[in-house]
């Protein structure tokens, strides 16, 4: 078995198995990782002393009988969720050197299920922008092409599993974060429900709408490493305490009478002709699997982004007041308290941090709150009814993950262009719906000089995750599309 | 009224942010062309539609009254940017307290 | 010139909540400390941490509404408030904006001279604490002049209820006679320890002055730092003399707030860098709404004990004790305890207050243990109660008694009995001493028969000494007269 190419399901199976150790897929993984990653920088931080100590605790735990669902599966963690004593910056300055003292709860049960801490994952700044380009402290490039963005906000988780320098990942999702960068990277990204992770140690977006997901090169490895990070969690009030169903061990191998959603509203005539090909394929490989495509509307979907970019930078604006050079983080000094607060802000923070601070503000103040945030709320709720309306004709609506493959570094100077890339995913999002992107095939970019992956958008009703991954895993099984695209030399060699 | 003229300072005043001139006109620029575009949102009908704040329908979410262990001083001072008697220090304080 | 003024006064208080831990987390919720031991990742604001209301705390904050008759609507929630300030982590406050845990209410007191008032309740909301700062390279720790402020989160995040009251106040006494209201109430139902000096109760006062009769209120002013009930009382004293003396002056009063300077006794202008405040309320997304379930609110009702001013009235009205002595019960939840519970058995309220406040009060305090705490139960003082009542023993005797019951415990009757200290109150028994001191003080006889009234007390004395006490003293006199007549 090769510890680099194999599957979070083969390798847990061998180590459990005791055929290989822990260790040693840890000693494959590390230099491995960091040769790859000379090209990608998919990490910020890598830990090669923490992923050793936790392969030996994992051997020794598989040695004294225990099996563990994800034993010794590296595992690369974007770098706003904590990990106890380990640099947590969400790729911000203001944050650049700062330890935390403690876990996030997803992660401490990815690794007590014998996951394996290879490093930290490059962002969007607090996980703003689709593109990885936002980013203070790195420049994350795409494994299929390292002149285009690998996606984002979770850049460099979705970089590391499409350029195999680790084996799964975790990201955070708020309006795409998770799936707009996995089609861009040609692996599965998996948003589930909202409130089924914990946050608890995710450094907060948007509170109402951030949720945290695996990335894994198949569904399966998805699906395990959900089961492992999923339920509820006492320190998080809006984690969701009801039976949690585990997905991997239910995956399907056909989509017999299940009718999928196709969105009135999302033509694909909007898309480029090879892209819109692309989808039209996939909605047709559903159908040869046994599903029935049928028509829904999805009419309030239009507004989601509007909504979005009210509802986000409110909660944004406010969340981020805590970096403010008292307690943590930098600090640049001022002659007053007030202005330290000013400065330290201003260094600390990029253009992006400060746009949505300051349209968050503007949206809260007093005059405007009603004109736009409890509007944008309202808005909210029409959204998430369509959808509603929608799941009484259908089990799962079927749509493109983002509007086109990859795009070129600096291509979107404007920030509203770049606001569209998740057209497709900020409604669901608002909704609170589980979601996920399969790789669906390839398109070549005008300009472009080779293929680059596409990703189909699957979303559910809430709270059927396991319904959801058995779709994808269906779809992933007859299509293989991943397989179909190569990740340039450097990965490949 | 998102074509009326922001005032940018001002909202950057309660967000503690310092900016350039040259930050002002281009956030400025760039907060009324996305003002602009939220503007589509009065197109949609939400009268008698109550508002969303969370998507999830749980309610009394609470903690039972337990004490639960503390971080160690030296850890909660670890990250402190400045520090003198176990205090977090910081420059001189201006406006007063609510 | 004073009297052709009214003040009107609305109080705002914020009260910390008698919780074993903070109100979003596990840190302990104590006064003091070495700064910056009792925070966690959540009460410092770090990066990634999430608040979890405390139960408790919500129970305490519908006890406190239940106390004053608030209404406890069925559903609340929690909202953040947005504003920078150094000894605030996370730079806003969870706090509650439109939908507190209590609306409305009434907080009924009284004043020193029994004059029953109340003050209705705009609402009690649910928050939490900041941490504190000291203002340090100044000397004096006050903010003018410091060079920086040193800052300790301990209290950061213990929960705080903030009680806003209607401007039907009208004088400092009033003012301070509805603050010691809410003390007595707040710990009676254990919903906080009320130390000013400790900073658990906080207290700001809206202060406007109109002319006798005007109908609209005028300008008010917001006083701060008032750290005791007195100076409360001071602050706005003074600041109606300002207010008064301003506008005979023909000024007049602007909207500021104005701190108590207790030294100089005046209020003064803090003229705070005054950018409008605009705080961005919107719901906290890191929490759920409440909706309490109205049989937990009806099981909170029942398990409360009377409130103060219940007690009052029934001292007062029902049993005619004075002002004064009422408020010494009142103030001393377990003695008037203890009170009740005797009257419940005895219904002798005169006499179980006498007992109560006198002799037992003295015992208790040369003993140092407290009343509630002694070995009298409240059936035995009432049992000695009954005894004098039915003129089986005398008041000295009862005396005596009280002390023995303090020492021994047990009870009144036993006492009695085994030491037959019972009144004798048999003629034929009493007669036998009559004649015996009758026969040793002739003089005596012949200066009450010469008509010397008062003699008649001292031979009084001497059958009561010769009886041991035990005779009763009514009949004693009968027979002296009758026996002395006859001779
Ligand atoms: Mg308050
Ligand atoms: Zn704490």
């Amino acid at each position: 078995m090769d510890p680099v190419r194999a599957s979070a399901r083969e390798i847990a199976r061998a180590v459990n198995a005791r055929e290989v150790s822990a260790l040693e897929i840890a000693e494959t993984m590390i230099p491995h990782a960091a040769a790859v990653d000379e090209h990608l920088g998919a990490y910020l931080t890598f830990t090669p002393d923490l992923m050793r100590e936790h392969a030996r605790r994992v051997d020794a735990r598989v040695a004294a009988g225990e099996t563990l669902p994800l034993a010794g599966v590296p595992a690369a963690i974007k770098d706003n969720m904590c990990l106890l004593g380990t640099r947590t910056t969400c790729a911000s300055k203001i944050l650049e050197q700062w330890i935390a003292p403690y876990t996030a709860t997803a992660v401490g049960r990815l690794l007590a299920a014998g996951a394996l801490p290879i490093g930290k994952t490059n962002m969007d700044e607090f996980a703003m922008g689709s593109s990885g380009e936002n980013s203070a402290l790195g420049k994350t490039k795409n494994p299929y092409d390292l002149d285009r963005v690998p996606g984002g906000s979770s850049a460099g988780s979705a970089a590391a599993v499409g350029g195999f320098a680790a084996t799964i990942s975790t990201g955070s999702d708020t309006g795409g974060s998770i799936r707009e960068p996995a089609a861009f990277c040609n692996v599965v990204g998996f948003k589930p429900t909202y409130g089924r992770v914990s946050r608890y140690g995710l450094i907060a977006f948007a509170s109402s709408l951030d949720q945290i997901g695996p990335f894994g090169r198949t569904v399966e490895d998805a699906a395990l490493t959900y089961d492992a990070m999923g339920g509820h969690d006492p320190m998080d009030a809006t984690s969701v305490d009801r039976a949690f169903e585990t997905t991997a061990d239910h995956l399907r191998e056909d989509l017999r009478g299940v009718r999928v959603g196709i969105v009135k509203e999302f033509a694909t005539s909007d898309l480029a002709p090879d892209v819109a090909a692309a989808y039209e394929a996939a909605y047709n490989d559903l159908v040869k699997l046994g599903a029935e495509l049928v028509e829904v509307e999805l009419p309030t979907a239009k507004y989601g982004l509007s909504t979005y970019y009210l509802i986000a930078p409110a909660e944004c604006s406010s969340n981020l007041a805590r970096f403010d050079g008292v307690r943590y983080g930098l600090r640049v000094d001022g002659a007053d308290v007030g202005e330290m607060y000013e400065k330290t802000r201003a260094a600390g923070f990029g253009p992006e941090v400060k746009r949505r601070i300051l349209i968050g503000t503007y949206a809260l103040s007093s005059g405007y709150y009603d004109a736009y945030y409890v509007k944008a709320q309202k808005a909210r709720t029409r959204i998430a009814a369509d959808f509603r309306r929608a799941f009484e004709k259908c089990d799962v609506i079927a749509s493109p993950a983002a509007s086109a493959p990859a795009f070129t570094f600096n291509a979107k100077s404007d920030p509203y262009s770049m606001y569209l890339m998740d057209y497709y995913t900020i409604p669901v999002s608002l909704a609170g719906l589980p979601s996920l992107s399969v790789p669906c095939g390839s398109a070549t970019p005008e300009g472009g000089a080779r293929p680059m992956p596409l990703g189909l958008q699957l979303a559910s009703p809430l709270f059927t995750e396991r319904a959801l991954l058995g779709y994808a895993h269906a779809y992933e099984r007859a299509t293989q599309h991943a397989a179909k695209v190569a990740p340039v030399q450097v990965v490949t060699s | 009224m998102a074509t009326e003229r922001i005032d940018v300072r001002g909202v950057a005043r309660l967000a503690r942010l310092a900016l350039s001139d040259e930050e002002v006109e281009r956030y400025g620029a760039q907060l009324e062309d996305l003002l602009k575009h939220v503007d589509d949102l009065k197109q949609l009908d939400t009268s008698d539609v109550a508002a969303t704040a969370q998507v999830i329908e749980s309610r009394n979410v609470t903690r039972p009254d337990v004490i639960t262990p503390c971080l160690a001083h030296e850890v909660v001072m670890a990250g402190a940017p400045q520090a003198q008697h176990g205090f977090f220090r910081v420059p001189k304080i201006i406006a007063e307290a609510e | 010139m004073r009297d052709a003024y009214e003040a009107v006064i609305g109080i705002e208080c914020h009260v910390e909540l008698k919780t074993h831990s903070k109100m979003f987390c596990g840190c302990a919720n104590e006064f003091g400390g070495e700064p910056n031991t009792k925070v966690c990742p959540v009460c410092l604001a770090l990066p990634g941490a999430l608040p979890v209301p405390n139960a408790q705390a919500i129970e305490l904050m519908v006890k406190a509404g239940l106390a004053f008759d608030a209404e406890i609507p069925a559903f609340s929630k929690f909202d953040r408030k947005n504003y920078f300030y150094p000894d605030m982590p996370k730079n806003y406050q969870i706090s509650q904006f439109d939908m507190p845990l209590t609306q409305g209410g009434v907080v009924h007191y009284w004043l020193s001279d029994g004059t029953k008032k109340s003050c209705r309740l705009t609402r009690i909301h649910l928050e939490e604490d900041t941490g504190k700062s000291t203002h340090a390279g100044s000397g004096d720790g006050r903010i003018a002049g410091s060079s920086y402020s040193l800052v300790d989160f301990n209290r950061a995040g213990v929960p705080l209820m903030e009680c806003v009251g209607e401007p039907d106040i009208r004088s400092a006494e009033e003012a301070v006679g509805y603050l010691e209201a809410l003390k007595r109430t707040f710990v009676e139902l254990g919903v906080s320890d009320v130390k000013m000096e400790e900073g658990s109760l906080r207290c700001d006062a809206n202060v406007s002055v109109r002319k006798r009769g005007a109908t609209e209120y005028g300008t008010k002013a917001e006083i701060k730092n008032m750290n005791s009930f007195r100076s409360v009382h001071d602050a706005i004293e003074s600041e109606i003399d300002r207010q008064i003396a301003v506008l005979e002056g023909g000024g007049r009063v602007i909207q500021e707030t104005r701190g108590w300077d207790e030294a100089a006794g005046v209020t003064h202008s803090m003229r705070s860098k005054e950018q409008a405040h605009d705080y961005r309320y919107f719901p906290e997304p890191d929490l759920v709404p409440l909706e309490l379930d109205r049989a937990l609110i009806e099981r909170i009702r029942a398990s409360m004990p009377p409130v103060p001013f219940e007690r009052f009235e029934r001292y007062t009205e029902q049993f005619g004790i004075s002002v004064k002595q009422t408020t010494q019960l009142v103030d001393n939840p377990p003695l008037a305890g203890y009170f009740d519970r005797v009257v419940a058995i005895c219904n002798a309220p005169g006499a179980a207050l006498n007992f109560v406040l006198g002799d037992l009060s003295r015992l208790a305090n040369e003993s140092g243990t407290p009343v509630a705490e002694g070995k009298v139960t409240p059936a035995a003082l009432a049992e000695l109660i009954a005894l004098t009542e039915a003129k089986t023993i005398n008041s000295k005797i009862a005396k005596d008694v009280l002390v023995r019951l303090w020492s021994d415990g047990g009870s009144a009757k036993a006492i009695v009995e085994s030491e037959g200290l019972a009144q004798v109150s048999d003629p034929g028994a009493i007669a036998q001493f009559v004649d015996d001191v009758l026969a040793a003080n002739g003089d005596s006889v012949a200066q009450f028969k010469a008509g010397k009234e008062n003699v008649l007390k001292f031979l009084v004395g001497q059958v009561m000494k010769a009886s041991r006490g035990k005779a009763n003293p009514e009949l004693v006199e009968a027979l002296l007269r009758e026996k002395i007549a006859a001779r």
